[in-house]
Formats: structure tokens, C-alpha cells, sequence
């Protein structure tokens, strides 16, 4: 929608020029208010032939992490969670299979900024998370065990499975119902959950939310530079931009 | 062999608000400062990409890096302490401008009952109200002795606001009017007068107008982008130490910032400090900085630790209730609050900042009656519009379930039809409830972590209810068609998020038997190291702390120059 990116883009620079007009930052003095002159994005102006003639590929549309059957699997298990209805895309169609795969094989999957040095002991429940298997594993044993157990409960592989008998195996997990060994069921189910509502609500820029239908839904404008026009007043609803938009292509 | 430098007049540990202030007030009277902050460089530029709820909010993009430091934390002596592998509970600041960067503004004074709290609740109530093991005591300084370093710090930061008909007297008005006041503000603003409480504006750090400080820094207005927690501003518009006391200090030209500079250890002879070890993280060199005067400005957890590792003043034991490092640590109670559905309306509750809101404080401190009420003190109850964003706000009906069809559908009806009133309960101190060096976890460094030992007492149990019953009554006034709330309290967790209001470890006090610094934060036991934080609050009140930590900064300013002329215990 080559139209449509350029009207946004017109839109988020009078924001923008709104803003430079409207916070009446007195200049000179000591002044601090450093990024106001990066408030304006790169290119103003667009082409909108160029625009047209320039079709955009998604090249982040791979695996960076899962198998092909794991991606398939969390894309299934997602969808449940999360499933298309009257308001608009699920999980699948917003692509959260790809954001959880493409953040599992970065920082987070490494639990990289986290404490993760030894003894590991067995802690209360208040103490949290106290494994020492890291998110990607966790990836790895969870999907394994659903699998097992829909092999064990229903002789079938999971992404086989119909809607209901899907929401059995993971109402299982959910509820701690399955007995596993390395890692606790109903923390890989809520593993899960917290990422897909991440994978339907993120920034488009990390391969979910596709196309911000996410924030569509539920009328959540993104990453807007101001609401000083409407903080005061009735319910506004305003088409969404996202981070993209500030670098003004 | 670390590498000796060249003595300065002071050292600073922990370049956030109470370090800008502090650096920023010596240098204006001459002094030669070197700020040392383990973190990196910040500044507004930073802030271009920063409207991203998932690298900010849920990474925490301006936090501690967990990796190489964490706190280790058991709800009492009886357990193992463990490691907060993860965030939840609080956030710990990193970089430049420390937790001044990512908080909300909300910057509150402290009523004059917290300061005296001792005192003022024998006087009405008796010395029976007070818990046998509850530790509370007076600050060893009046509310009207701290009022002009209230006044000054809200002057420096450009506090929005407007008075609050039941707080402490105030010399002067805020420096600029209170932002602006939304519909759903206004909702709780009719509920509340209706019920005869009295309602104002939330004073907030997230400036209302374009303002020009004293110091002669200019800022811009607050453009209610809603990205203000866990998040740096864009505008400069919330006041941080990078864009408001830093900049005073460094044109002095007797300011020096060092970054990725992590302090190990003060050093001492005798019961002097002779300046601090620290490590250059980026290249591992340790260094030697000598100073006439040492001054710790980390957040709570580093101000205690760096003083039992250093062996400096007394080392607090819960089995005696003697020694002062470690001592009385509070936190607070956030879960009594009323959420309301609202079938017939929306709000604008994507936009926001992060000190809008609309307060009452007719039961906090001791603005209300507690003759037949098993706590003391309680808290503010507000209305906060900062900005609900789509991952971390889902809010459903009790009752719906937490995932499939149900759940997706009430999440996206209700997004933008739920208001919360919620109180900011007090937290007391008790006996054992304290923070020491864990036997067991280590920094990057082999140096032990900070454990807290502390849980939720009846006190804060009572206080909930009692809090949610009051935010209950709010919402049913202001028209909601359903009301979720709190049943019960439960114990303390550290894994959902609840405040970054963590006090005590070094408190103030007028006593040097029951108190680690006096009203200067000067310690009573080496007297050329000050500590200055929320470490010095004796217990936590109702309110977020920054205006009052912003007040002792300025108040240890002033104590920090008397003793660099005077010399000896200045209290």
C-alpha cells in the first residue's frame, strides 16, 4: 500500500512540525531538549512514483531458529491462543511464529542479560524463575513433550490435531497436567502466551503484528509522537505508525 | 596494583538524581568532582526509536544488565535466599541519570507525619499501636526543616502542579500549573468530591508548559506520548538528571563523568574514607581515586552493599536489633486497587504521561482516624493516565480465561474501557525485615550480592484491604458497570511488577545508635562519606520518593560545603 505509507508519512511529519510548533521550547538558555532537531524524519519528501515502482519484499519471512516442524507447531499452538475472530487476524496471519523464532535466537533466547550463574536450587514459588535452562531450550523440551503428548493422547502430531482436541492438549500444559521432567509444563504454556501477546502487539519491526493489525484491533495508534490534541478529549480513534515511520520511508 | 590518580575534592558513586545534584551544587561553589557511573553515556538523542514497548518495557533496554549483578532475595531467615535471575517486582537504573531516567515523574513531598512518625502516632495513638517488632522512628528532621530543599528541587526539575489540600505547607506555589486534566481524570475528580475527598492534580516532573529553570536550563513541554516508565523522553520534557542538573555541572568545567566506571569498594584509614577502588569495565583496570569526601548516590541496593564491603559503619543484626548498615529496609504495598469496566464508554487511555494523574490523600499518612484500624500510616489512591500499551495491558474480567476465543475477544473489547483507581500503600519497617551480603551469589567481580530478607506483614495485609475497599468506592462513584479488585494481599513477590520504591539500608536519624547518617547524610561513623538516596528513609510512605530524595540531595549539598570548610559531624 504504497499510498497509503506516503500519507502516513505526510501525516507524521506535520505531527511533527505540530510538536516543533506546539512544546514552545524557548531557545537559548542552557538549552537540552537535544533530539528536537532529529525530530524531523530523514526524507520529507517522497516520490510517490518511486514509491509505486519499488515493490518491497519481506525477506524476514525465515527461521532463524525453529525446525520447520517446530515453527509449524508454534504457529498452530499460537493461533489457539490467540485466534482469528470477528475482530480481525490471529496469531498465525500476524506472524507471531516468526517473532518468537526470531527473538529465541537473540538475546532473550539466550537469557542473556539474565543472572544465570550456578548454584541452581529449587526456590519458592515468590523467588522466581530459578532453571538453569535457557529460553531456547525451553523452546525445544516444551514443543518436544506437546508433541509426545498428542502422540500419547490422541495418536496424533499436534498441528494435526482439530481446534478442540488443540486447546486439550494445551489446556494440559496450562494446568500442569503433564508431567515433565526438565522443565515445568505451565511455564513453557506461559512462556508461550506472554510471547504471542509480544508477537500480536510489537512493533511491525520485529515480524509480528504484521501490517499493525494488532493494534488495529483494538484501536491502538503505535508509536505516536504526540497526543496533545486529543489527551483531553472523547475517545479518538487514529490510524496506527509504527518505528518505521520516524525514519520517514 | 590498581593505578593511583590525582586527589580530588569529592567522589561520587552513581551519577543519577541525587549525583547530578550533588555534582552540580559542589561545582557551582568550586569544587572539583569526578562522578563515577558503571553504566554508559545517555542522552535525549538516545530516545528516537524509543515509542517500542517490547525493547524497553519488556527487555529493559535502560536496566541493569542482570547478567553481571542482581539482588538475591527470601521472604524470611528460615530460607535460601536466591538470585533474581529475572526482572519483575522493581527495576534497577543503569547508565547516565540512573532510575531518574526511566521513572515517571511523579514527585511527591513526603507529609510531615512520615518525618516524625514516631512521635506523632504515640501522641494520638499510644505506644501500643505500635507493633512489637515494627521498627519505625522519627527522621531526625521536621518536614518545615526539609521545606525549602522541597521547594528547591521542584523548582529545578519544573514540578507541575497545584497544592494539595492535605499536605504539608508549602513557601511557594509550583513552578508551573498541573497538566491537563482528562475525561477520565475528571471522572475520578467528580467521584471523589462527591465523597467528600479532596482530589488535586498529581505534581509531575513531566512539564505542563515550557519551562526555564534557575539554573537557566530551558525544557519543552510534556507532549503526552505515553511512553514515560522503563522509557527515556524524547523531548527532554520529563525532568532527568541528563537534561537538568548534569549539563549545570559540567559547564563549571570542574565536573568530570566518568562512564563504565563500576566502584567496588570505598577506601579507608581509620574512620575516614581515603577515596574509592573502582573497576574501568571496558578495559578491567582497576583504579584508585582519592578524594577528601566520599559521596554514594547508587540506588538503595549499592549504597548498602558498597559500605558492608568496604567494612564502614556498623553492619545491622536482626537477632539484636543493633548496628545500622542494612537496617529497616521497606518497600511498599501497590495491589490494593479497583479496576472498572466501562460497557457505554471509551477512553483515551493510549495517551498519557507518566505523572498524569488525579490524587487523594485522605488515607495516607495520618490524615485519618486509626483508633479501630489494625495498621498505621496508608497511602495516596490516584487515578494515573501514563499510557496503556498493548503487550503488558490486557486487562479481561475476572473470570475470563487467560487464553483462546474468550480471552482475545474481552482483551480487545476492553482495551480501551477500563479505568484503575489504585492505592500507593506506606510500607513500615520491622525488625527483620533487612538487607546483608548473600554467603552465597556473586557479581562479575566475586563480590557477594546484596540479599533482601522481607515479606508482607499484617500491617501491609490490613492496609490492602483497607485500601482496596476505599479505591472500591471510588470506581463504584465514577459509574463503572463492573469492579474487579484485590482479595487478599499474599505473600511478597519478587516476580510480578510492583514498585521500584525500595528504601532504607543507611537511614537517617538523629541518634548514632539507631541511625546510620544525620540530616546531612553524613555518616555518624566516618564523617567525610555521605549516602544519599532513599537508603536514608527511616521507613516508606505513601508516595513515589523522588521528591523526597531530591530534598535530602540538596539538604547534603549544603552539608557537603559546610564540611568541606568546617570539617566534623555537622549534626
Amino acid at each position: 500500500m504504497p499510498e497509503n505509507t506516503n500519507h502516513q508519512e505526510k501525516n507524521e511529519s506535520l505531527t511533527r512540525r505540530r510538536f516543533l510548533k506546539s512544546s514552545g521550547i524557548a531557545l537559548g538558555g542552557l538549552a537540552v531538549g537535544g533530539a528536537l532537531g532529529s525530530l524531523i524524519p530523514f526524507k520529507e519528501k517522497t516520490n510517490v512514483e518511486n514509491v509505486k515502482s519499488k515493490k518491497t519484499e519481506n525477506y524476514n519471512l525465515a527461521l532463524m531458529y525453529f525446525t520447520q516442524e517446530q515453527f509449524r507447531m508454534v504457529e498452530a499452538a499460537t493461533e489457539r491462543i490467540f485466534p482469528a475472530d470477528d475482530n480481525g487476524p490471529g496469531a498465525k496471519d500476524l506472524g507471531v511464529a516468526y517473532f518468537i523464532d526470531h527473538q529465541l535466537s537473540g538475546d532473550w533466547g539466550f537469557n542473556s542479560r539474565e543472572y544465570m550463574q550456578p548454584p541452581f536450587f529449587k526456590g519458592e514459588k515468590v523467588q522466581g524463575y530459578q532453571g538453569r535452562i535457557r529460553r531456547r531450550e525451553i523452546f525445544d523440551i516444551g514443543l518436544r513433550e506437546l508433541q509426545n503428548h498428542s502422540l500419547t493422547k490422541y495418536k496424533k502430531n499436534f498441528i494435526d490435531l482439530s481446534e478442540e482436541e488443540q486447546d486439550d492438549v494445551l489446556t494440559d500444559f496450562a494446568e500442569d497436567k503433564v508431567n515433565l521432567t526438565t522443565i515445568s509444563a505451565s511455564g513453557f504454556f506461559t512462556m508461550l502466551r506472554s510471547s504471542t501477546l509480544e508477537g500480536a502487539y510489537s512493533d511491525p519491526l520485529y515480524s509480528g503484528n504484521r501490517n499493525m493489525e494488532g493494534w488495529k484491533m483494538r484501536n491502538y495508534p503505535g508509536s505516536q509522537m504526540a497526543y496533545t490534541d486529543v489527551i483531553d478529549k472523547k475517545f479518538t480513534v487514529i490510524p496506527p505508525v509504527s518505528l518505521k515511520d520516524h525514519l520517514g520511508h | 596494583m590498581a593505578k593511583k590518580l590525582p586527589k580530588v575534592d569529592v567522589v561520587i558513586v552513581g551519577v543519577g538524581w541525587a549525583g547530578g545534584i550533588i555534582a552540580a551544587e559542589l561545582t557551582k561553589q568550586g569544587l572539583n568532582c569526578v562522578g563515577l557511573e558503571r553504566g554508559k553515556e545517555r542522552k535525549t538523542e538516545d530516545y528516537f526509536m524509543v515509542h517500542d514497548e517490547l525493547r524497553y518495557a519488556l527487555r529493559y533496554e535502560l536496566m541493569q544488565d542482570l547478567s553481571k549483578e542482581t539482588i538475591t532475595f527470601r521472604g524470611n531467615e528460615k530460607i535460601r535466599a536466591l538470585p533474581m535471575r529475572q526482572y519483575g517486582s522493581f527495576l534497577l537504573g543503569d547508565g547516565l541519570g540512573g532510575s531518574g531516567v526511566h521513572w515517571n515523574g511523579q514527585t511527591y513531598r513526603f507529609l510531615p507525619y512520615d518525618f516524625e512518625i514516631r512521635s506523632k502516632t504515640i501522641e494520638r495513638y499510644g505506644e501500643k499501636k505500635i507493633p512489637k517488632d515494627m521498627t519505625i522512628q522519627d527522621w531526625g528532621i521536621t518536614y518545615d526543616e526539609l521545606e525549602p530543599y522541597f521547594d528547591k528541587f521542584e523548582k529545578m526539575a519544573g514540578i507541575s502542579g497545584e497544592e494539595n489540600p492535605l499536605g504539608g505547607k508549602r513557601s511557594n506555589p509550583y513552578p508551573t500549573p498541573p497538566m491537563k486534566t482528562t475525561p477520565s481524570l475528571e471522572k475520578f475528580k467528580k467521584a471523589a468530591t462527591n465523597l467528600k475527598l479532596h482530589p488535586y492534580n498529581r505534581p509531575s516532573a513531566n512539564l505542563s508548559e515550557a519551562y526555564t529553570n534557575p539554573d537557566g536550563v530551558s525544557r519543552a513541554a510534556c507532549q503526552y506520548c505515553a511512553y514515560c516508565e522503563r522509557f527515556g523522553c524524547e523531548y527532554g520534557a520529563k525532568a532527568d538528571p541528563v537534561v537538568t542538573v548534569l549539563p549545570v555541572a559540567k559547564k563549571t568545567g570542574k565536573f568530570e563523568i566518568r562512564t563504565h566506571s563500576n566502584v567496588r569498594r570505598v577506601l579507608k584509614t581509620g574512620n575516614k574514607a581515603t577515596g574509592v577502588l573502582y573497576v574501568d569495565t571496558t578495559t578491567g583496570e582497576e583504579i584508585e581515586q582519592p578524594a577528601d569526601i566520599v559521596v554514594l548516590t547508587s540506588y538503595v541496593f549499592n549504597n548498602v552493599r558498597l559500605l558492608l564491603q568496604s567494612g564502614i559503619g556498623r553492619p545491622y543484626d536482626p537477632k539484636t536489633g543493633t548496628g545500622v548498615i542494612g537496617k529497616n529496609y521497606a518497600y511498599q504495598v501497590q495491589k490494593g486497587s479497583a479496576t472498572g469496566f466501562f460497557e457505554k464508554e471509551e477512553f483515551n487511555t493510549y495517551a498519557g504521561a507518566g505523572s498524569l494523574g488525579m490524587v487523594i490523600d485522605d488515607y495516607n499518612g495520618d490524615n485519618f482516624d486509626h483508633s479501630k484500624l489494625n495498621f498505621i500510616h496508608g497511602g495516596s489512591i490516584a487515578i494515573s493516565q501514563t499510557g496503556l500499551r498493548p503487550i503488558a495491558s490486557n486487562v479481561v474480567p475476572k473470570g475470563t480465561p487467560s487464553w483462546g476465543k474468550e480471552f482475545k475477544a474481552n482483551s480487545i473489547k476492553y482495551a480501551n474501557r477500563t479505568l484503575s483507581v489504585g492505592g500507593q500503600g506506606s510500607s513500615m519497617p520491622f525488625k527483620h525485615h533487612y538487607l546483608d551480603l548473600d554467603p552465597t551469589y556473586k557479581d562479575e567481580f566475586g563480590d557477594p550480592l546484596v540479599r533482601i530478607t522481607y515479606d508482607f506483614e499484617e500491617q501491609d495485609r490490613q492496609l490492602a484491604k483497607y485500601l482496596t475497599e476505599r479505591c472500591v468506592d471510588i470506581m463504584k462513584e465514577m459509574g463503572a458497570d463492573r469492579i474487579d479488585s484485590m482479595n487478599e494481599l499474599g505473600p511478597y513477590d519478587i516476580t510480578t511488577y510492583q514498585s521500584t520504591h525500595n528504601t532504607g539500608g543507611v537511614i537517617m536519624g538523629a541518634d548514632p545508635n539507631t541511625s546510620a547518617v544525620n540530616n546531612y547524610m553524613q555518616m555518624w561513623d566516618a564523617e567525610n562519606v555521605f549516602v544519599i538516596g532513599a537508603t536514608a528513609f527511616a521507613h516508606n510512605g505513601g508516595y513515589n520518593p523522588t521528591g523526597t530524595v531530591g530534598a535530602l540531595s540538596y539538604r547534603a549539598a549544603e552539608g557537603i560545603l559546610s564540611y568541606k570548610q568546617k570539617g566534623g559531624i555537622l549534626a
